[in-house]
């Protein structure tokens, strides 16, 4: 259908997505899998709106360019170091293992070595695209789980490199190593070739686009420039998008950095799509339909024997949380994009037979789909379980303070950063096993354990401590910790933390003193604005203490009312009617104590 | 005739105190007679004035309780007398809300009373010290009682404050119960 142009595959490239993308997010799926599915849909062996996925496939592979190259630009080198060991320790490990696991599991099952060891050698690559963009979406990019997904990825990279020149050396039309010696000695000198050229040229260039002061040639420039690493790393051998991530992580600390960003991100979310829905578009229903067994039963073993794999490796190196582990194994369970390339280079240097090839690219497309639908199922089901029932048992605590706060991030750090100024000791109990091990590397001793469990409290000192200050930010946690409390231990004082004024409803009732947490800053923040307006400091200040003094009473008057909303809404309207009356008075009487009071 | 007693009580260290905190347990219960403690109401010093007035108008008798600082109130009696006694409503024209009160105050001076006079380390009398006190009361129509002072708050013994604490006590419920003549027209030879 070629004949129907450029501009009929825009429309339905265009069209399928913007269906199937809001549906899937709507659903909880995410994008990934949106995309998928819309390319599968108007793909050949759907709606056939489209016939030749392989050269949108080829096209749309610059979006992964451009997700490492703004990937890049967020790690600095130092950065980049720190990772090192994640990178080739984990990386290495994991590509080593499933690679020789694969490959022993397909000759035990009467493959020839030359053929597992390739089909290993795919298998062992995750997608670095679908991997990473739902890491994103989902923000658990910079959780330890998804830093080591991260390194482990990198590594891939990497690893395409020697990957084809072994597959060079076992395909039976070469046999001569020379020449691999010398790609080699090429794919070195263009690493060495940008980095040289990435330290001392870009920023120079980059400064006088940047002078011409036309936003469409600095975009321009941006795009030309990570095109231009892509061809250069292409030409050497390499993959275009490690190039892309090396350009990016040395001018991840140039002064352009976030107008790169901004330039380069639609193009990349754009491209990133039309990659997804040409991958969908190749999943091969076809073959599918022949032979269902074969083909999913391959994509699920394969997916859950990386994932067999990848737990253990995390778990080797130090990603101790079950919770990033899990995560880990399943981000990189799929099989990657590099599998297609790899399988195809393999078919046509006669390594592996035709049949092999579409077998192996369909098994590995099948695999890709199941990546949304693991993360989907690990943030809604796993996740939560993991952390309320975690598997660390709670710390023995050691030490009884008059104080006990419960919930150690911002807010109880804050808390008892105070106290402790005073030399008041406090209990502090958290149930984040990685909040506990930040907060003891700067030097604060903090327990693990659930704050909700009357145990914990017992253990905590409840019994003996004078307030407990309810610091946890989970609205349901902290109602649980504040009638445990009251119930279990009358002599023990509650402080309550508020989200919103529906909750700080619930403390009013119970008799129990809450502070609302955003309260404050708002409070802060239009004193602030009244001084900028040029109002005295002293007047802001008293605007501000009057408004807190008036809120905090009607917040009293309308708890009662807090299920009934239409009381609630008359009330709250004479409320602000009062309090803007209030306010206009203290202001009439500032004024007044100026004119007609002492001068 | 019962009179209701408010006192303004001011101690910005109260837990500390000797004197002040003998003194203010020993009237704190008594019938007729509310305890207001400023620093305690208004940690953030703003002081909210129709609050205060409110209470005002339900007393017939205000006491400020108080040590001496620097010869006078500390920092939030003065800010409660520039916040609360308003023109208009204390003074001035249509100011009578507070005449025909009761006016006392109850301080407590660090230094033996012989400090307390010509020559002496503080070279004024209380009374002297005190009369821009005496004289917001006029200003605002109330009566002026003579003040009550614990001298030597800093060295006198706990017993000797503790009985001292207990005249406090029996003057501030004759006060509210009304058997102190309405006036004292003028109190200096009480001292």
């Amino acid at each position: 259908m070629a004949e129907h142009g450029f501009l009929h595959q825009a429309l339905v490239y265009l069209a399928a997505g913007v269906i199937a993308v809001p549906v899937f997010k709507r659903l909880g799926l995410g994008s990934v899998l949106g995309f998928l599915v819309a390319g599968v849909a108007i793909g050949p062996w759907g709606l056939r709106l489209i016939s030749e996925p392989e050269t949108v496939l080829h096209f749309s592979e610059f979006g992964v360019v451009l997700l490492l190259f703004l990937v890049g630009l967020e790690l600095n080198p130092q950065r980049l170091w720190q990772l090192r060991r994640a990178i080739f320790g984990m990386g290495g490990v994991q590509v080593a293992a499933t690679m020789l696991a694969v490959a022993a599991l397909g000759w035990a099952f009467g493959q020839s070595v030359t053929v597992a060891l390739v089909a290993g050698m795919g298998f062992a690559m995750s997608s670095t695209a679908i991997a990473l963009a739902t890491l994103e979406e989902k923000n658990l990019l910079p959780t330890p789980g998804g830093q080591a997904s991260f390194s482990v990825l990198l590594f891939q990279d990497l690893a395409v490199i020697p990957l084809m020149l072994a597959l060079g050396m076992i395909s039976p039309g070469k046999s001569g190593a020379g020449i691999d010696w010398l790609a080699a000695a090429e794919a070195i000198a263009a690493i060495v070739a940008l980095i040289f050229a990435g330290r001392n040229l870009l920023r120079p260039v980059l400064r006088y686009i940047a002078n011409t002061r036309l936003r469409e040639i600095f975009l321009g420039f941006s795009l030309l420039l990570v095109l231009g690493i892509a061809a250069l790393m292409q030409a050497a051998g390499l993959s275009m998008a490690l190039g892309a991530f090396l350009a990016g992580v040395l001018l991840a600390d140039s002064e352009y950095r976030h107008e790169l960003e901004l330039d380069i991100e639609p193009f990349k979310g754009l491209l990133l799509g039309l990659f997804f829905i040409a991958v969908g578009m190749s999943v091969d229903l076809g073959l599918l339909m022949r032979s269902p067994l074969l083909v999913l039963g391959l994509a699920l073993g394969v997916v859950a024997l990386k994932i067999a794999l990848l737990y253990p490796v995390a778990k080797l190196f130090g990603y101790c949380g079950r919770a990033d582990a899990l995560l880990f194994a399943l981000t990189l369970s799929q099989v990657g994009e590099f599998a297609f390339v790899l399988y195809g280079v393999a078919g046509s240097q006669q390594v592996l037979e035709r049949a092999t090839v579409d077998l192996l690219t369909a098994a590995v497309a099948a695999s890709m789909l199941t990546t949304p639908l693991l993360i989907a199922l690990y943030q809604r089901v796993i996740m939560p379980r993991l952390e309320r029932r975690s598997e660390r048992a709670p710390d023995a605590i050691e030490e009884h303070n008059p104080v006990i706060i419960a919930g150690f991030g911002r807010y109880g750090q804050i808390v008892s950063r105070v106290l402790r100024g005073l030399g008041i000791g406090s209990t502090v109990v958290d149930h984040d096993p990685n909040q506990i091990d930040m907060v003891r590397r700067f030097g604060s001793i903090a327990y693990y354990g659930d704050a909700t469990r009357l145990d914990l409290l017992e253990a905590a000192g409840a019994g003996k401590a004078k307030v407990l200050v309810v610091a946890v930010d989970d609205h349901e946690a902290a109602l649980a910790i504040t009638r445990l409390a009251r119930s279990h231990f009358p002599q023990l004082k509650v402080l309550a933390r508020a989200r919103s004024r529906s909750d700080a409803f619930e403390y009013v009732e119970m008799g129990v003193p809450a502070v609302r947490e955003t309260f404050g800053s708002a409070l802060d923040a239009a004193e602030l604005a009244l001084r900028m307006l040029g109002h005295h400091p002293h007047v802001a200040r008293r605007m501000a203490v009057q408004f807190r003094r008036r809120d905090e009473e009607l917040l009293v008057e309308h708890a009662p009312h807090r299920h009934d909303e239409k009381r609630l809404i008359a009330a709250s309207q004479q409320g602000r009617g009062d309090l803007e009356r209030l306010l206009r008075e203290e202001a009439g009487r500032l004024r007044k104590a100026g004119e007609g009071g002492w001068r | 005739m019962q009179r209701r007693v408010l006192v303004v009580y001011a101690h910005p260290d109260h837990d500390r105190s000797r004197a002040n905190l003998r003194l203010r347990a020993a009237i704190e219960g008594l019938p007729g007679v509310t305890l207001h403690d400023l620093y305690a109401a208004y940690p953030d010093f703003f002081i909210d004035a129709r609050r205060e007035q409110a209470m005002l108008l339900e007393h017939e008798v205000l006491v400020f309780q108080h040590p001496m600082h620097w010869y006078g109130a500390p920092a939030i009696v003065k800010e409660w007398q520039d916040t609360v006694l308003e023109a208009g409503w204390a003074w001035g024209e249509g100011g009578d809300r507070l005449h025909g009160k009761q006016f006392m105050q109850a301080i407590s001076a660090g230094g033996p009373p012989d400090s307390y006079r010509r020559g002496g380390k503080a070279h004024f009398t209380v009374v002297e010290l005190l009369r821009p006190f005496e004289q917001m009361a006029h200003y605002c129509g109330m009566v002026c009682l003579p003040p009550f002072v614990t001298y030597g708050a800093s060295i006198a013994s706990n017993g000797e404050l503790d009985a001292h604490a207990q005249g406090y006590r029996a003057l501030v419920a004759r006060i509210a119960a009304g058997e102190l003549p309405a006036a004292f027209e003028t109190f200096s030879s009480s001292e």
